[in-house]
């Protein structure tokens, strides 16, 4: 009858079982592909805008925005834990004891059950046997002992490698105290206080200093990954912990200062190091400490380490011209801006703030027409938010030099409405001085209508012939054109043709349209120059490339959102640096473990096992040699053949004199 | 008396033949030589690579004459290459040693070539059942592995021509590392040809070698990527020195492991059955590759973890490769409980193994194609 089971008993047996653990490590690889397919940790509003807020909202109750610190995930961590540590429990006493025996005990009818054994001949005295054989395992390096049976057989058990035995237990325990020194590097603290409602993380967009206790981590906080960012000439001593969609403020025992922060590059352009001098000043220092951060150089200060993790821009001056596109004059005037500040254009209804947010000084990019060419800097750009009264804003980014696109150059701006789509480029054509300058004044001047009169008689008056009916009929059609295009660019022209003009024609009249609107647009360039008392452009290619970029040009600033263009013209560059600052008292315990897992596994697979037994049989003059291994391999049939082999050799009988 | 001249083995030291010293001392030599040459442009670890390569190389041409022969071959044609270019970059392309033969872009060519050449071989050997053809085959495969590592090492001579902050080892893009790929796995097959005695598996591995072959090929024709770039800032460090090969070794052997797995399932269902190992040489092979990568995907691993705290401020960030690396050795950690613990053969442990090696390519390849994170050195 078989003696029942106990629940408890059930319980520890799966818990510790092979079946488990194997399902549990599957499980965990599939659990994990999760937060590398969905992006971890983003700011909320961006999965709102891509999956919508029931999606949103079920990913979060799921945990699956940072899966792996959700409760459900820790839980499979822990039950990894508890297995692998119940397999040690469960193990250990019979690893450790397979290490340490010798199994001196066989007897003769077990080791005939073996699958690896022979009898080979001996007949030699026992003694002598005993010696040769001692000799012959100690040469292979088997440590043995020796029994002798009640019927006068004498079995010798040998084994070699039983420390493969322990890399069970290295590798094992090596998995618990890696677990156990992340588990110290977790946030779990901070878990436990906010159930207990002891601790709130903080989502206003407030200063660090009015920023509650109850969101606060004191400075003897055991473990913390935090974030700072210093703009240079300034200090701080609190850093940021990003939670789900808010932040803790980690308070730091010092303050850190950033002196100096420097980007070099490579001849490419390519950025080739990161480097912050920073200034520690604690109370506890007569003096501050002064070191120079770099990527793969952090430095470390009363166990926390300050590592160079990102930079931006830290309040850059800037200087724009800045170009009023409805306004009827065309000279620009100038403006300045601070990154991270904020101003306002036009008054009333037409009131704007615009949002300086960004300043790069160095853009590499890859302007070759097919992406095969080499990416180069392509100097500053900034990034503006221009909001209305109503709230909405338009992001804009605007290049400060002229990029080189198909061998022309061009003032380049791209616009966007939600920080989801792509930019949309507007390119203004620059002129022959490589400003904006000759651009804006054709445009002014295809906006009068007094000077769409002119352009027209000029065209007209250079018509051959002289139809004098012809060419008034021929000037107010042109007059009509300009209007037309100056009313709503080439989608109005397009629409003025469909409704005049017969389906079949008017390809052709569109073909027609754009070659007198070109040459009008040439003519009204030509006047724009002479008003500037400037020479006359060239009529070559140059110039009527320059002239219909800027009739696409004009025709894509209807679709340009705001009547402003940023011309950025100078630049006082300050930057910040992102530091990363970490106190992780675990790690030692995750490298203390990963050396275990190392030795574990090189013992596990390359410390072979095994057992040898002798036994000498004096009545029948032979020797009975069994083999066994933990590890039923190809690597034993060929140590027991060879050994056989070898022993035959050894126990070869010499005519005895 | 009769002492037994099979008992006493001589020590490891007495094995040694004068070949084997004079390899060691020509190895010590080029250590120092670089020591003394280049201190300036290393720090302390790397010096301690220097030296422990001087002493891993040593050991491994002690152990496996072919890599000593190999090594010396790699150091004849890279100082020849060195030699030729004249300590001008422009020479590549104008000498025709270098044009045709040395200069890294051409060396890997050869490697390329020679890697099909001997894929082709191995098969024709395996239907005419032909150990000549098989032992050309062999040697096809050493060549090509010698042209590699000459393609390498030339390589990153060439980096420090570009400019000296420019030079680094090249391993640093998908490009250089698929070409590691190509030579780990080469060596490891190579090394268990020798070690079971049989070539009729070299079809097989080639298999997966060329494949890497074709993306070298086409990342060359149609990406252009094959041009040596500048180190990022995240990667100048001595940690990518040990990291990185200890990765491909891992990935090496579990592509091995696969592709014998595939030989298996084949033989398994009679096809090839009588040109193949017999089916347990086949399993042993396979559990013998998994387990000395798991060995060195896990040492891979840690030394990952280990620059990530030193690099991006914390040893594991559940960034999209680490996790991968994580599913990776969490699979293969599965396949070994299974082999070791509950003694499991056969088909099921050959299946694993074959998608074993998708998990590994996602992990290797796919990450960078489809993910972002910290990783993002490779893209393509």
């Amino acid at each position: 009858m078989k003696t029942p089971v106990s629940l408890s008993q059930r319980v520890y047996e799966l818990l510790s079982s092979m079946r488990f653990a194997v399902s549990l490590l599957t499980l965990l690889g599939i659990a994990s592909i999760i937060g590398t397919v969905l992006k971890q940790n983003e700011p909320y509003t961006n999965y709102i805008v891509k999956f919508g807020q029931f999606w949103f909202e079920m990913f979060e109750m799921l945990g699956l925005l940072d899966v792996y610190h959700a409760a459900w995930f820790l839980v499979i961590l822990l039950f990894l834990v508890i297995s692998t540590t119940l397999c040690v429990i469960r193990n250990a006493p019979l690893m450790i004891k397979e290490w340490q025996v010798y199994k001196e005990n066989a007897t003769e009818k077990s080791l005939r059950l073996f699958s690896h054994q022979a009898s080979v001949p001996a007949q030699q005295s026992p003694a002598i046997l005993q010696e040769k054989l001692g000799a012959f395992l100690t040469s292979e390096r088997y440590r043995f002992k020796t029994q002798q049976q009640g019927n006068g057989d004498m079995l010798i058990a040998a084994k070699l490698g039983t420390h493969q035995r322990l890399g069970y237990i290295f590798t094992h325990v090596a998995i618990v105290v890696i677990c156990f020194g992340g588990l110290l590097d977790g946030n779990l603290p901070f878990k436990v206080q906010e159930l207990l409602g002891l601790k709130k993380v903080e989502t206003r967009d407030i200063s660090s200093r009015k920023v509650p206790a109850e969101s606060r981590l004191g400075v003897n906080n055991l473990s913390f990954r935090a974030n700072m960012t210093l703009p240079e000439g300034e200090r701080d001593n609190v850093a940021f912990v990003r939670v789900r969609d808010g932040y803790l403020v980690q308070d730091l025992p010092f303050t850190v200062a950033l002196k100096d922060f420097r980007i070099e590059h490579y001849a490419t352009g390519m950025p080739k190091s990161f480097e912050s001098d920073i200034e520690i000043t604690d109370p506890e220092l007569t003096k501050p400490i002064a070191a120079t951060i770099r990527v793969n150089h952090p430095y470390i200060y009363k166990g926390i380490a300050i590592y160079q993790s990102d930079f931006q821009d830290g309040g850059s001056q800037l200087k724009f011209k800045l170009w009023d596109l409805s306004a009827a004059k065309s000279d620009g005037f100038d403006i300045d801006g601070v990154i991270l500040q904020k101003g306002s254009l036009g008054d009333g209804a037409q009131k704007m703030t615009v949002e300086f947010n960004e300043f790069r000084q160095f853009n590499i990019l890859n302007l070759s027409p097919d992406g095969k060419g080499k990416p180069h800097n392509v100097g500053p750009n900034t990034t503006l938010k221009l909001r209305n009264a109503s709230g909405q804003a338009r992001e804009y980014v605007n290049y400060m030099q002229p990029l080189q696109l198909d061998g022309r150059a061009y003032f380049v701006s791209g616009m966007r409405e939600t920080v989801q789509d792509e930019f949309k480029y507007l390119r203004i054509p620059a002129d022959d001085e490589m400003e904006i300058t000759g651009f804006m004044h054709l445009r002014q001047m295809l906006r009068n209508d007094q000077e769409i009169a002119n352009i027209a008689s000029q065209v007209a008056k250079q018509m051959p012939g002289d139809n004098a009916s012809l060419k008034a009929q021929f000037e107010q059609s042109l007059q009509h054109l300009l209007l037309t295009f100056k009313q709503g660019g080439y989608s109005e022209l397009s629409r003025i043709i469909e409704s005049a003009v017969p389906k079949d024609q008017r390809e052709q009249a569109a073909q027609t349209y754009l070659k007198l609107l070109n040459r009008a647009a040439l003519q009204g360039y030509q006047m724009s120059r002479a008003q500037r008392q400037l020479p006359p452009a060239p009529e070559n290619e140059a110039t009527v490339a320059f002239v219909q970029d800027s009739l696409n040009a004009m025709n894509d600033l209807f679709f340009y959102g705001t009547p402003y263009y940023f011309q950025l013209k100078d630049y006082t560059l300050k930057q910040a640096s992102g530091f990363q600052l970490t106190r992780s008292p675990g790690q030692n315990w995750v490298y203390l473990g990963s050396v275990m897992l190392v030795l574990g596994i090189f013992a596990m697979f390359y410390i072979k096992e095994r057992r040898v037994w002798l036994l000498i049989k004096p009545a029948q003059q032979e020797v009975l040699l069994a083999m066994s291994s933990n590890r039923k391999n190809m690597d034993l049939d060929q140590d027991f053949a060879r050994m056989q082999q070898q022993l035959a050799s050894v126990l070869q009988t010499t005519p005895s004199a | 008396m009769n002492t037994s001249l099979s008992v006493k083995p001589t020590s490891f030291w007495q094995s040694l033949s004068k070949f084997d010293w004079i390899y060691a001392v020509l190895l010590l030599a080029g250590g120092i030589f670089s020591y003394q040459r280049y201190a300036s442009f290393m720090d302390v670890y790397e010096v301690s690579f220097l030296f422990g390569a001087v002493a891993l190389f040593s050991y491994m041409g002690w152990r496996w004459t072919a890599v000593a022969r190999l090594v010396l071959g790699v150091a004849i044609l890279s100082l020849l290459a060195v030699y030729s270019y004249q300590g001008d970059l422009a020479n590549g392309s104008q000498r025709f040693l270098l044009k045709f033969l040395l200069a890294s872009q051409s060396a890997v060519m050869w490697m390329n070539v020679l890697f099909v050449l001997a894929m082709l071989t191995y098969w024709l050997a395996l239907f005419q059942k032909s150990a000549f053809t098989a032992k050309v085959a062999s040697a096809l495969t050493w060549a090509a592995t010698l042209f590699g590592f000459v393609g390498l090492m030339v390589r990153w001579y060439e980096s420090y021509l570009i400019a000296p902050d420019v030079g680094h080892i090249p391993i640093s893009n998908l490009y250089e590392v698929f070409i590691l790929f190509c030579l780990i796995t080469s060596l490891l097959y190579l090394h268990y040809e020798k070690l079971f005695n049989t070539r009729q598996l070299g079809g097989f591995v080639l298999v997966v070698i060329n494949a890497a072959v074709g993306f070298i090929l086409w990342y060359t024709f149609d990406r252009h990527a094959n041009e040596i770039q500048p180190l990022v800032p995240a990667l100048q460090s001595y940690w990518m020195k040990i990291h990185v090969p200890a990765n491909f070794i891992g990935y090496g052997s579990f592509s091995l492991a696969a592709m014998v797995a595939g030989a298996y399932l084949l033989a398994k269902r009679g096809v090839l059955a009588s040109r193949l190992p017999a089916l347990h040489v086949l399993d042993d092979l396979m559990y013998k590759a998994i387990a000395i990568g798991f060995a060195f995907f896990t040492i891979a691993t840690i030394l990952g973890a280990m620059w990530a705290a030193e690099a991006w401020g914390g040893y594991w960030s559940w960034d999209p490769k680490e996790t991968w690396a994580l599913i990776v050795w969490l699979n293969y950690a599965a396949w070994l409980h299974l082999r070791l613990m509950k003694g499991l053969r056969g088909s099921v442990l050959a299946w694993w193994a074959l998608v074993g090696l998708l998990v590994t390519t996602f992990a290797f390849l796919g990450v960078n194609m489809f993910l972002s994170g910290l990783h993002s050195y490779g893209t393509l």
